[in-house]
């Protein structure tokens, strides 16, 4: 992504008209020199380690060592398999399911939060600053002990007499889902505060006075008004669960585990870097694709009356 | 009476926003909340409104009890401060929300926007983004959809302020006559006297959450009912006396003779003389005579078509205008005589 930087205004003293004249490069390059940091951190922290991950893609795994330099496809070919295939539409699928869920939570939460008296606002705020603090390894444990049938709040449940008796609710799909949820929600909230508080007041008093209920006009002007910043939050939330390997192996069972986990698996247990950055490329390259059709379907919705 | 506001009160927390409002419009008026900054005229309206609930009180249209009913059930068109146009959608469908709410079909919607954008004078942008249109046209179109369900009342908050002068005159005019076109009562809140004097049947000054003065305009301006109301509405020469007599008020020890008094106020009380600037008479002598006052011009502000003359009257500063044509013939620093007519003093409780 770049940013529009605006002309550098001419400062030397030139007759007006005769602009056409003079060079332009002299003042612009001094007025962007600073330009060189910014430029100097992406090339050093991500272009090269990103560039050594491309490459090693290409490499040939030795068995047994580590690799050596070659250029085969033979990594990207291994993958295009039934296994990594469901692999890879699992991961997708379960990011998805996760961030649509966390959105749909957050965006009322958010909402109702910055309707609160201030200070209400910032305690929340720290709280859930607080949340975002936690380790994965440490959510994925704790949620993992809570769905458990000997120290879960299903007791609880069937203490109540809700339930007949303790159930054990991990490893399961739910229970990787709940996981997900649960790291990715504080994200959503920070992602939609900002804009949820500096929505106009006035906009859904508008539409209540124009005869919209509550709810009505939470649907037909507060979500429309605000879509961009869902369309963030989601994919925010969608990136953030795609990356997620640890949860999966604590709460899932191994037809859960998403490409992350594989990756990790090939990187560090298999000792094969070569797959492991093939795999990671890939499935960049299908996160990419995902997020640019979601934002040129939110840009068509915008033009579209 | 149409809209009744019975001892109405409404407090945030600690501030009392409103304090007993008790109030009492009829149909087809036009009736201005005048007030400074903070003075509970806007809390009045969203209590009007519904949007705020009032904290005692209740408030009645046509004898129906609408205190408890919300917002979206009371059928009143409003336009806000900030117009609060939905920024995602049309012209047309901005006008016709209220009307889509209520299940009104497509093309019924359509020929009410055209209708209603005609009556605003603005056809042809139903189909335009809101963000297409300057400030004097958002303005139109918030009024279009505020009046688009026929609402029973039409209210509106500081609906001008965002328009620069000459516009905001303009529309005040117009506002004011598609208002008597339509017959429809209207309540609007704003902090600008002049806006009120064009507009307003009725105006309610207010301050610090209390009704101050409920008279027409010019009532409010030759009568005020205290020296708050003088001073807010138009410029006002407020002078601290003494009464003393049936009709002679001592300011600095000189007599000045008012044409009528308040009832209620006894001999050698403390009181306001309200005279304005336009009523007061500048002599370029020293003339001693009935109601006259000796003072030394301090300023001369010449502003072409009017001229405004400070005169320092030992205590007091009394501001004069006149026309340029009667304008005596003076200098800062000359002595002059203040005429302050018998005719033109109200006197104001202190």
């Amino acid at each position: 992504m770049t940013r529009e930087v605006p002309a550098p205004a001419a400062d030397d003293a030139r007759v007006p008209g005769d602009f056409a004249l003079a060079p332009p490069t002299s003042i612009s390059f001094r007025e962007h020199l600073w330009l060189i940091y910014p430029a100097v951190m992406l090339v050093v922290f991500f272009i090269v380690p990103f560039g050594i991950m491309v490459a090693v893609s290409f490499f040939h795994r030795v068995e047994g060592a580590f690799y050596e330099p070659a250029f085969e496809l033979a990594n990207y070919a291994r993958f295009i398999s039934p296994f990594f295939g469901r692999a890879l539409a699992f991961s997708v699928w379960i990011s998805a399911l996760a961030a649509a869920i966390v959105v749909a939570v957050a965006f009322p939460f958010t909402y109702c939060l910055t309707r609160m008296r201030r200070a209400a606002q910032v305690r929340f705020l720290v709280f859930i600053l607080a949340v975002l603090s936690l380790s994965e390894v440490i959510i994925g444990f704790s949620w993992s002990t809570l769905l458990s049938r000997t120290a879960g709040v299903s007791n609880l449940l069937a203490f109540v007499g809700l339930l007949d008796q303790p159930a054990a609710w991990t490893p399961s799909f739910g229970a990787l889902l709940v996981g997900l949820c649960y790291l990715g929600f504080p994200y959503a909230v920070l992602v939609l505060y900002p804009a949820l508080s500096r929505l106009d007041p006035e906009l859904p008093e508008a539409s209540r006075m124009l005869g919209a209920s509550p709810l009505r006009t939470f649907f037909s002007v507060v979500v429309p008004v605000l879509r961009r910043s869902i369309i963030s939050a989601l994919i925010l939330v969608f990136v953030f669960n795609l990356g997620a390997f640890l949860l999966p192996q604590v709460l899932g069972r191994p037809e859960h585990w998403t490409l992350s986990v594989l990756i990790t698996d090939q990187a560090i247990f298999q000792s094969n870097i070569p797959f492991a950055a093939a795999m990671a490329i890939f499935l960049m390259v299908v996160c990419l694709a995902l997020v640019a059709l979601t934002l040129a379907f939110g840009q068509q919705r915008r033009a579209a009356p | 009476m149409a809209l009744r506001i019975e001892h109405v009160s409404k407090s945030f927390g600690s501030l009392q926003a409103l304090i007993d409002v008790d109030l009492e419009f009829p149909h087809g008026q036009l009736i201005c909340l005048l007030g400074p900054s903070g003075c509970g005229k806007t809390t009045l309206l969203r209590c009007i409104a519904g949007l705020e609930t009032p904290t005692g009180g209740r408030i009645r249209l046509d004898g129906e009890d609408l205190t408890g009913t919300p917002a979206h059930k009371r059928n009143f068109g409003m336009v806000f401060q900030s117009l609060a146009l939905f920024p995602h959608l049309s012209v047309g469908d901005n006008i016709v929300y209220g009307l889509r709410i209520r299940g009104v079909d497509q093309a019924a919607c359509r020929q009410r926007a055209a209708e209603l954008l005609e009556l605003v004078r603005l056809p042809g942008v139903a189909d335009r983004p809101v963000a297409q249109l300057s400030g004097g046209q958002r303005q139109r179109v918030a009024i279009a959809r505020a009046l688009a369900l026929n609402p029973k009342l039409f209210l509106l908050d500081e609906p001008l302020s965002a328009l620069d002068a000459k516009l905001r005159e303009a529309m005040q005019v117009e506002l004011r006559l598609l208002q008597r076109r339509l017959g429809i009562s209207t309540i609007v809140v704003t902090h600008d006297q002049r806006e009120a004097m064009t507009m307003a049947d009725i105006v309610v000054v207010m301050d610090h959450g209390r009704v101050q003065q409920v008279a027409s305009p010019l009532d409010t301006y030759r009568s005020p009912s205290n020296a708050f109301v003088a001073d807010f509405i138009g410029i006002s020469n407020l002078v601290p006396g003494t009464l003393s007599g049936a009709d002679t008020v001592l300011v600095d020890g000189r007599p000045i003779r008012v044409a009528r008094l308040p009832e209620r106020l006894a001999d050698g009380a403390r009181v306001i003389l309200l005279v304005r600037p336009e009523e007061v008479h500048v002599r370029s002598a020293q003339v001693d005579g009935e109601n006259h006052l000796s003072g030394e011009v301090s300023f001369v502000r010449d502003l072409g078509a009017s001229v405004e003359i400070t005169v320092r009257c030992g205590e007091q500063q009394l501001l004069a205008v006149t026309t340029p044509r009667e304008r005596p013939r003076i200098e800062i620093g000359d002595p002059v005589a203040v005429e302050l007519p018998a005719a033109a003093c109200v006197v104001l409780p202190s």
